[in-house]
């Protein structure tokens, strides 16, 4: 459980300053004015961090309004988005967004619950904290560096070796057609798990560790592998957990801008390939900003950002609350 | 009950084993792979010009982004000195006084919200609370969307930490009559100062590499910084700027100032870290 303070049962200020001189209220008593100041200001400290949230959404909606109001509903569904003629749609960015996190998640979540496997069941101590360590510096390497990675060496490495590999032997499927250019949807999907793999594979690690050893122990002792506990015994009571992990995953691989934007393309068409360029929200934003000019535009752009706001604002209320659940039924702190 | 062969089972184990083990090696192999790729190329762009020296125009050899380091300098420095205060006073809130408080609940669940919270995000918030009405990109628009990225982090560090100090410890001190601020700001906080300042280092680290919040508020600039009233240079958007242009010089630049971000974000983490298992140990 986590350290509750049993402070509720002391009295505010058990002493007077002085005990010489008794006084008459407590508002008097500079110490009780100094509590209740403190107490008022870190009141007022905390009560920042929700109203910075709603103020973000309130702005957002405020700015997007003139788009909204031009478009109305078609501006979800339109495909169009051509600042010349001033029609804007994000279908484009949307449907982007959600491929290029749903290849991210495809490819991180078996990985990073593999790697959690590895680090709290199958390596000694030592090696178990330095792989965990690394993995865990994975994750602070900020997003550009992963950008410039990507679009010079890692881009031209999925053109040059994946890419054609794929497309001749899977180049049946609509998926994997087209040229090779490396820089595309898969690219990115692929550059997202890897950066949103340390994040899951952090949190099921803390989830794996959690399963109380006697669970494991009996299992074990009933001549089950390594495997087999992990799969009949530690993921179904680890669960919930795991799937908040795994929504915690997919709200940061939703919103990453600067790594999707340098490999993306940055084209707003809706493609079946893998291999064409597209766009996310996070990289029609970070792309055409500070270029955009004309209000509808801008609006049009701030109107893209409200529904990232608005999906990932949703996952991490999803997140948060799987995860409370099982930290809470698991009477343990995070 | 029919036992199923023993070798079939052990196979699959050993199968799952292999693939756990390359996994996380997959993992650590990313991680030497961009590291590589940083020094490697950008080791050649670190002369002494590109500490001291204003950039070139494109075409031109030589010059350096020392007016983007310094930039990148204040932003996060200024964002630091906003979001700390207010982080470590939310935090001392959530752990010391939320206790059965809605809001503190409240709060203390938006600020891991606020934590996943796309960093553009916060960049276009910040263009629409600064930039529009002050009519022009400042380094005021980056510093605000900087400390918002910064004030989830800190409050839930500082709540955490404050949680990890024995409640003994605060009765000893009511109990000799100290007032409740003195016991938190003197007590509490001097018991959890190693691991408030591992949390306010990695706060720092990771803001100080962030880039998507600053491309519409603070922008960039090729002149020496003068003031946060005016568009603001700074290394990440720099790098962003010049790795996306057609000349060789410029890209050289992005990899050098790649490189600066990466050892100091990394040495920064990696120093916190070492701080918490000293404390641990």
């Amino acid at each position: 459980m986590m350290l509750k303070p049993a402070l509720k049962r002391v009295p505010e200020n058990p002493m007077p300053q002085d005990l010489g001189v008794t006084e008459a209220s407590s508002q008097a008593r500079p110490a009780a004015r100094g509590d209740k100041t403190f107490r008022w200001l870190s009141f007022s400290c905390s009560l920042m961090v929700p109203l910075v949230m709603l103020a973000i959404g309130l702005e957002l909606l405020q700015a997007s309004w003139p788009a909204l109001k031009q478009f109305g509903w078609r501006f979800f569904f339109s495909t169009d988005w051509n600042p010349v003629l001033q029609h804007f749609g994000a279908a484009t960015s949307i449907f982007g967004t959600v491929v290029s996190t749903l290849i991210a998640m495809v490819i991180a979540v078996p990985l990073s619950l593999a790697i959690a496997l590895f680090l709290v069941e199958l390596a000694p101590p030592r090696v178990s904290y330095i792989a965990g360590t690394l993995i865990e510096l994975l994750a602070a390497v900020p997003s550009i560096i992963f950008g410039m990675w990507g679009l010079f060496v890692f881009a031209p490495f999925m053109s040059r070796c994946v890419q054609p590999l794929l497309g001749k032997t899977l180049g049946f499927l609509p998926l994997f057609q087209g040229p090779p250019m490396g820089i595309g949807m898969l690219t990115a999907g692929i550059i997202l798990a890897f950066m949103v793999l340390p994040f899951i594979s952090a949190i099921a690690r803390d989830v794996f560790k959690l399963v109380p050893p006697v669970v494991k122990e009996s299992a074990f002792g009933m001549g089950a592998t390594t495997w087999e506990v992990t799969r009949k015994v530690t993921i179904p009571y680890g669960l919930v957990g795991i799937i908040g992990a795994v929504f915690l995953g997919l709200g940061r691989a939703m919103g990453e801008t600067m790594a999707v934007t340098f490999v993306i393309g940055n084209a707003h068409r809706l493609s079946a390939s893998l291999f064409a360029p597209g766009n996310t929200i996070a990289s029609a934003l970070a792309n055409e900003f500070s270029e955009a000019t004309e209000p509808l535009y801008i609006s049009s752009l701030v109107a893209l950002g409200l529904v990232l706001y608005l999906i990932t604002y949703l996952v991490q209320v999803i997140s948060q609350m799987l995860l409370r659940r099982m930290y809470r039924s698991w009477s343990v702190g995070l | 009950m029919k036992l199923r062969p023993a070798t079939g089972r052990r196979l699959t184990n050993l199968a799952v084993s292999v693939w756990a083990g390359a996994s996380a090696l997959l993992g650590i192999v990313i991680l030497f792979w961009i590291l590589y790729i940083v020094v490697q190329r950008g080791l050649g762009a670190l002369h002494l010009a590109f500490f001291t020296q204003l950039p070139t125009p494109p075409g031109m050899a030589g010059g350096g982004l020392a007016n983007a380091i310094a930039g990148t300098l204040v932003l996060t420095a200024a964002a630091t000195l906003i979001a700390v205060p207010v982080g470590l006073l939310a935090g001392v809130y959530l752990a010391e006084f939320s206790e059965d408080s809605k809001i503190g609940d409240y709060s203390r669940f938006s600020a891991n919200v606020l934590m996943g919270m796309p960093s553009i995000i916060v960049g276009v918030f910040a263009y629409t609370l600064v930039v529009v009405p002050l009519g022009h990109f400042s380094g005021y628009a980056g510093t605000v969307a900087l400390a918002i990225l910064m004030l989830p982090v800190v409050a839930r560090i500082t709540e955490d930490m404050l949680r990890l100090v024995p409640n003994t410890l605060r009765e000893s001190a009511l109990a000799l009559g100290a007032p409740r601020w003195k016991v938190t700001l003197a007590i509490v906080f001097r018991a959890a100062k190693g691991g408030l300042i591992t949390g306010i280092l990695l706060a720092v680290a990771r803001v100080s590499g962030e880039t998507a919040p600053l491309l519409f508020t603070a922008l960039n600039s090729p002149y020496w910084f003068h003031t946060l009233g005016e568009p603001t240079p700074n290394l990440t958007v720099t790098i962003f700027n010049y790795a996306m242009s057609p000349y060789p010089d410029w890209q050289q630049q992005a990899w050098g100032a790649s490189l600066l971000i990466t050892l100091g974000v990394l040495l920064v983490t990696v120093l916190a870290r070492f701080l918490v298992r000293e404390r641990k140990a």
